[in-house]
């Protein structure tokens, strides 16, 4: 019977404690705004951090405390704006959806390349080293941006350039941090005119190096001199809405394509993943 | 006399942190502001006094009379655990700005081995009461010592032209070791 006296001293200790902490819960028991878990339940629970806090539960504690806009989840977009607005008793204001953009158009084709790269095939490890093209402010095609992105936004075109979808980027910005030539920025989805370019090169190296280089020609900052200025060898847009249209066909002129309006094909992401499983 | 010995002992000679590298968790978690730093440290110290106490009463009352020695570990694993669940459950409702500062490290005390050292350490030594009380309070006011000197530095640090590949962790843990070269010097000060 030895083993008695240790198995009911751990007992009674055991629920002396636990009473003891069942009595300091009743009285020391915090209560909580119920509001925060209803507005944490509405959140897309991605906890990536796009709104600025740690986390999902931080968003919606700032938000019931008023120090967060109803809207702040860009994840969660205008559905979780109108919840979220709705368990706080205001109007949701709309979320401006922003996308990734890539400003860059150096494919395999355009951009002159340095040699063969046998390191290791991430942007990153390739920027250590100058990167595979001979421009260093262009894409690498490594694909950083694709593992960095939780959403399935972003996938490798077959031209070595990155594709975003539209539909799937919740401009949470994990792209812009992964990649290491920042050549991703977060821009309005209704924003149509960029500079597809990021090279700080002279024309003459530009034009050399890739076909659709920015190479500073300024076509663009004469056909609309109020909005476009030419910066380091650089077209740069400064507000985009007070772009005249009627200004753009003059603007697209560029002999580079480096500046212009966005145009994608649309590429459905769930069909083609889907297709890809059922071969698989 | 003998008492104030070991309570100085306790906070410099054999200061937890700096001379037997026990709870370097939080001691490198918290210390990055300074207020943080003393309230983490004050929790520290409760929770240390409170183990000595209770640690000292399930030993000499409990333990060694039946013989179930053997029982240290878990048991005093038990008293730590619920203590700082208590001490959780005070700040969350007396300081919630405490709390959030605090964050994880508050409930990382539970498996914080500074004050499992001192309970197993009190006990292998056979403190009596007030030694074990003493020891306690004095363990807690080292770490506090420790962590506030080292929250002070860091504060200073953050401002200082760090290489690149030490900010952070590395200059932190440079640091720490600096700090425990410099306790060194009070060794062989009081023999016990």
């Amino acid at each position: 019977m030895s083993f008695l006296i240790p198995v009911l001293t751990m007992a009674v200790l055991s629920l002396l404690f636990s009473t003891g902490l069942v009595v300091a819960y009743k009285k020391l028991k915090v209560e909580e705004d119920p509001k925060i878990e209803a507005v944490n339940e509405a959140l897309p629970q991605a906890n990536c951090g796009a709104c600025g806090f740690s986390g999902c539960r931080a968003f919606a504690e700032a938000v019931v405390k008023g120090k967060a806009d109803s809207n702040g989840c860009p994840v969660g977009g205008n559905d979780v704006a109108a919840e979220v607005a709705d368990i706080l008793g205001v109007s949701a204001g709309t979320v401006l959806k922003r996308v990734a953009r890539l400003h860059c158009r150096g494919t395999k084709e355009a951009a002159a390349s340095r040699g063969l790269y046998l390191g290791v095939t991430t942007c990153a490890a390739s920027h250590l080293i100058g990167g595979n093209k001979q421009c260093s402010y262009g894409c690498m095609g490594y694909g950083d941006c694709v593992l960095a992105c939780q959403f399935n936004a972003i996938e490798m075109g077959e031209d070595g350039l990155p594709v975003v979808f539209e539909e799937n980027c919740t401009a949470c910005g994990k792209c812009v941090d992964a990649c290491p030539r920042n050549l991703y920025e977060l821009l309005p989805i209704e924003q149509n005119i960029f500079v597809y370019c990021r090279s700080l090169d002279g024309p003459k190296v530009s034009r050399k190096l890739c076909k659709n280089a920015c190479i500073a020609c300024g076509i663009c900052a004469r056909a609309c001199p109020e909005q476009i200025f030419m910066e380091n060898n650089l077209a740069v847009i400064h507000d985009y809405k007070k772009i005249d249209p009627e200004k753009i066909p003059a603007i697209e002129k560029c002999p580079t394509n480096a500046i212009g309006r966005f145009k994608i094909e649309k590429i459905d992401m769930n069909d083609e993943k889907e297709a890809a499983r059922d071969e698989g | 006399m003998e008492l104030l010995a070991l309570f100085i002992s306790a906070i410099l000679i054999n200061n937890f942190v700096l001379y037997y590298f026990l709870g370097i968790c939080p001691f490198l978690g918290v210390s990055k502001k300074l207020d943080s730093a003393l309230s983490m440290g004050l929790a520290v110290t409760f929770v240390m006094t409170i183990t000595a106490v209770m640690s000292w009463m399930i030993n000499t009352w409990i333990l060694i009379p039946y013989n179930i020695g053997y029982l240290q570990t878990v048991s005093f694993i038990l008293v730590i655990a619920s203590l700082v669940q208590l001490v959780e459950m005070f700040i969350r409702k007396m300081s919630p700005p405490l709390y959030q500062a605090l964050g994880i490290y508050l409930p990382l005390i539970t498996t914080n081995c500074a004050i499992m050292g001192l309970a197993l350490l009190a006990a292998r030594k056979d403190y009596g009461f007030f030694e074990a009380v003493v020891f306690g309070i004095g363990s807690g006011i080292g770490f506090t010592l420790a962590i506030v000197l080292m929250a002070g530095i860091r504060e200073q640090l953050d401002l200082a032209d760090v290489p690149e590949p030490l900010k952070g962790a590395g200059i932190a843990l440079i640091v720490a070791g600096i700090m425990a070269l410099a306790f060194t010097g009070f060794s062989g000060m009081i023999k016990l």
